[in-house]
């Protein structure tokens, strides 16, 4: 099988029970969600969701074509078929004695992260970028120690400049 | 003008031309119940809301209206569960209003609170809580709009009591305002894609129409009938779709699939070319789906997209209302193909599934004197008594398989059956409904000994509303289609298969007010039915049938449609 992952932005009516609707549809169907991520847009009765998934052509099609099929679904966009900014936050909470601080702080910078909280021997290191950036910075700091981990999930967009 | 929610909620049936509801009251309803008298509305009090949900959904099938059903919060809703997903799997346009604990208490586990729309998420097109009566009157025209359009399908609304008792001036939502942006159903069919169909018909040697249920609750069967004889096409359907093509057409190849015909089964899988219309390749009809249909081309009618490419890959998709995509094709052979001969190029195809018809017809070895009667002849007499002018319902198993050989179904919405969730005791109730559509048409259903009791409580519902109903039980005091499987694959453990202690359902029949007759003997089939047909009340029919029958030709699950199990 071509397992291939997929980034997929939904927008739907912003109505009680559309969140279940969309997750219930994966979970029935047995298809899979990486993430899930749900926000308002710009218009008030509408949020958009990116869902993460994998699957081969044949499942990402009817998973695009269920996703259609709800009654409350106004667009689904596959953002893997089209250039798209990709972005997840992630907050990693590290140990860092004194001895190895200076080695995570130095860390923190080439990867442009934030440290947003401090103790005597913990740093919690806030973030962002693509999958790739964000599975290198836990990759990076796992060798400290990592205590706990938050993720949002990917939120994407399609970039304005296509041809 | 103020109304209560109650009011409100009846007003829009009435507008959106509902004649009859099926229900069961409860607390959280009463207040529907209290204005019910006031308003023309017919309600058929059911007996448990398992039934009204069915009555509802045969009415439906057989008169292509939305089906109506009213039942209580709590355990009245989730006695409708099973018929909600009956409808849901079969594509049936109904509306099923349940009753909700107040707004207040809602998440409170109140008592009789159920999360009926949490539970009835996943088997209906789409549900509704309604908590604002503003929001009444539009989320009904809504539902409306969406069991009917589209790929038809239930839709659940949950009104909460004292949404039902609050007033509100009552407004009928016009047509621009029912529209919904997320919801844009496709149904006209994209030219482009007629046209190869067209071109590929003219070059198929070996083509077969493949009807499914979407033919019938489209209405497209006069348009695929003369398809079928212009084009000179054989024509199979599935259990759905019986009755979108005379079955005594020569054209004809009967159902196919699990319990198809050979000639049906064999056709498919020599076909060069299959239109498939309103059907979804469900497994019980593909056989083993990596050699089904290997030499032929797809075209694929459905106004469903996720039905297209879900199971087999498919050349020519058309997603589009199968009865624009059928009459637009028909203009096209009929306006641009006027010369071409098609009887002379699918002739010798048409022979060949002739010749198989021949070789493995449907049947079945008559009984010999004093042996039990067959089932099979049962449905045969059924057949020649009402030469097809009547309306079927079937339970579900070998009854149901029976009754879809060996009635020749001749046109569309007189068969009701419940193919795609199989509900055991669908059929009984489902008939009731169909009688309440059809007051003066013979309504039978073919029952077995064990669905029959899923559902016979509605007896009463039948009785007290004279609702004629026939109900042939085939009785052969097994849970038959299961036993079947126990035979063929499990070496004859027929374990919690046997069905003892049976009531006597003549007594039965008589007990609830309506007639019984019992029959044992083969001679006897004939006129009894004559008789059960000429009572003018709900009637029971116990015929006692061979035990051990067996449904043929059978293809096993996991086998290819050429692996089949003849008589
Ligand atoms: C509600 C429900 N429960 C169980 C089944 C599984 N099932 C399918 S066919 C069948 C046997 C039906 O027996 P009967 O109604 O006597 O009909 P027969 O096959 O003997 O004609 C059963 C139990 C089902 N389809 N529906």
């Amino acid at each position: 099988m071509n397992d291939k992952r997929h980034v997929l932005s939904i927008l739907v009516e912003n109505e009680p029970g559309v969140l279940s609707r969309v997750a219930g549809l994966f979970s029935g169907r047995g298809f899979n969600i990486e993430s899930l991520n749900v926000g308002p847009t710009l218009d008030k009765g509408v949020s958009v969701m990116t869902i993460t998934t994998v699957g081969d052509d044949v499942i990402i099609e009817q998973i695009v074509k269920q996703l259609r099929k709800l009654v409350m679904t106004i667009k689904v966009v596959d953002l893997t078929e089209h250039k798209s900014v990709e972005r997840e936050m992630v907050l990693i909470k590290v140990n860092a004695e004194d001895s190895r601080r200076a080695e995570i702080l130095r860390i923190v910078d080439i990867f442009r992260c934030k440290v947003v909280d401090v103790s005597p021997d913990e740093l919690t290191v806030e973030a962002t970028g693509d999958q790739g950036k964000i599975k290198a910075i836990i990759n990076m700091l796992t060798r400290f120690g990592v205590k706990e981990i938050a993720r949002t999930g990917t939120v994407a967009l399609k970039r304005s400049l296509q041809d | 003008m103020e109304l209560t929610g109650a009011q409100i909620l009846l007003e829009c049936l009435k507008r959106e031309g509902v004649e009859v509801l099926f229900g069961y009251p409860g607390g959280a309803v009463i207040d529907i119940y209290d204005e019910l008298p006031r308003h023309p509305l017919k309600h058929i009090l059911v007996r448990h809301e398992q039934g009204a949900v069915h009555a509802a959904d045969g009415f439906a099938r057989a008169s292509g209206k939305v089906g109506v059903c009213l039942v209580t919060s709590g355990p009245g809703a989730t006695n409708a569960v099973t018929g909600i997903a009956t409808a849901y799997m079969d594509s049936i346009p109904l509306v099923a209003i349940t009753g909700q604990v107040p707004t207040p208490l809602i998440g409170n586990d109140a008592f009789q609170e159920v999360d009926i729309v949490g539970i009835t998420r996943p088997c209906t097109k789409h549900n509704y809580l309604v908590k604002d009566v503003r929001d009444l009157a539009l989320t009904i025209r809504r539902a409306f709009y969406l069991a009917r359009s589209g790929r038809p399908g239930p839709v659940l609304v949950d009104l909460p009591k004292d949404v039902l008792q609050t007033r509100t001036p009552f407004i009928w939502p016009d047509d621009e305002a029912i529209k919904m942006r997320s919801y844009n159903p496709t149904s006209k069919p994209n030219k482009r894609q007629l046209q190869k169909v067209a071109e590929l018909v003219k070059n198929a040697k070996q083509p077969v129409f493949y009807a499914g249920g979407g033919v019938v609750s489209a209405n497209a069967s006069d348009d695929l009938t003369w398809l079928a004889r212009r084009l000179h096409m054989p024509v199979t359907a599935t259990l759905m779709g019986l009755g979108c093509f005379p079955a005594d057409d020569p054209l004809w190849l009967g159902m196919l699939g699990m319990h198809g015909t050979y000639a049906a089964n064999r056709a498919i899988q020599d076909s060069d070319l299959i239109i498939a219309a309103g059907a979804r390749f469900d497994d019980r009809v593909t056989g083993k789906i990596a050699e089904f249909a290997p030499k032929a081309k797809l075209v694929h009618i459905d106004i469903d997209p996720t039905s297209i490419q879900k199971n087999v890959l498919v050349h020519v998709p058309i997603v589009a209302d199968v009865k624009h995509a059928l009459a637009d094709l028909r203009s096209i052979i009929e306006h641009e193909m006027t010369d071409f001969d098609f009887v002379s190029v699918h002739e010798p195809w048409v022979k060949h599934t002739l010749e198989w018809e021949l070789e493995h017809p449907i049947k079945y070895v008559p009984a010999k004197r004093g042996e039990p009667v067959k089932p099979q002849y049962v449905v045969e007499k059924i057949y020649e008594l009402t030469k097809g002018e009547a309306i079927i319902a079937t339970e579900v198993g070998q009854n149901q398989m029976w009754t879809a050989q060996f009635f020749g179904f001749q046109r569309p919405r007189t068969f009701l059956s419940s193919g795609g969730l199989g509900t055991m005791g669908y059929g009984f109730p489902a008939a009731i409904g169909a009688q309440m559509a059809f007051p003066d048409k013979l309504v039978i259903d073919i029952a077995g000994d064990g669905s029959i009791q899923m559902n016979i409580q509605e007896l009463a519902t039948a009785v007290c509303y004279n609702l004629p109903v026939k109900i042939v039980i085939l009785n052969n005091g097994y849970l038959g289609m299961v036993r079947q499987w126990q035979e063929l694959f499990y070496k004859k453990n027929y374990c919690a298969t046997c069905m003892d202690a049976q009531p006597d359902f003549v007594k039965l029949a008589e007990a609830y007010g309506a007639a019984g007759f019992r029959v044992t003997r083969t001679r006897d089939v004939e006129k009894v039915l004559k008789e059960a047909f000429a009572t003018p009340k709900p009637v029971i029919v116990d015929v006692r049938v061979a035990p051990e029958e067996n449904v043929y030709p059978m293809v096993p699950a996991g086998k290819s449609l050429g692996e089949m199990l003849l008589v």
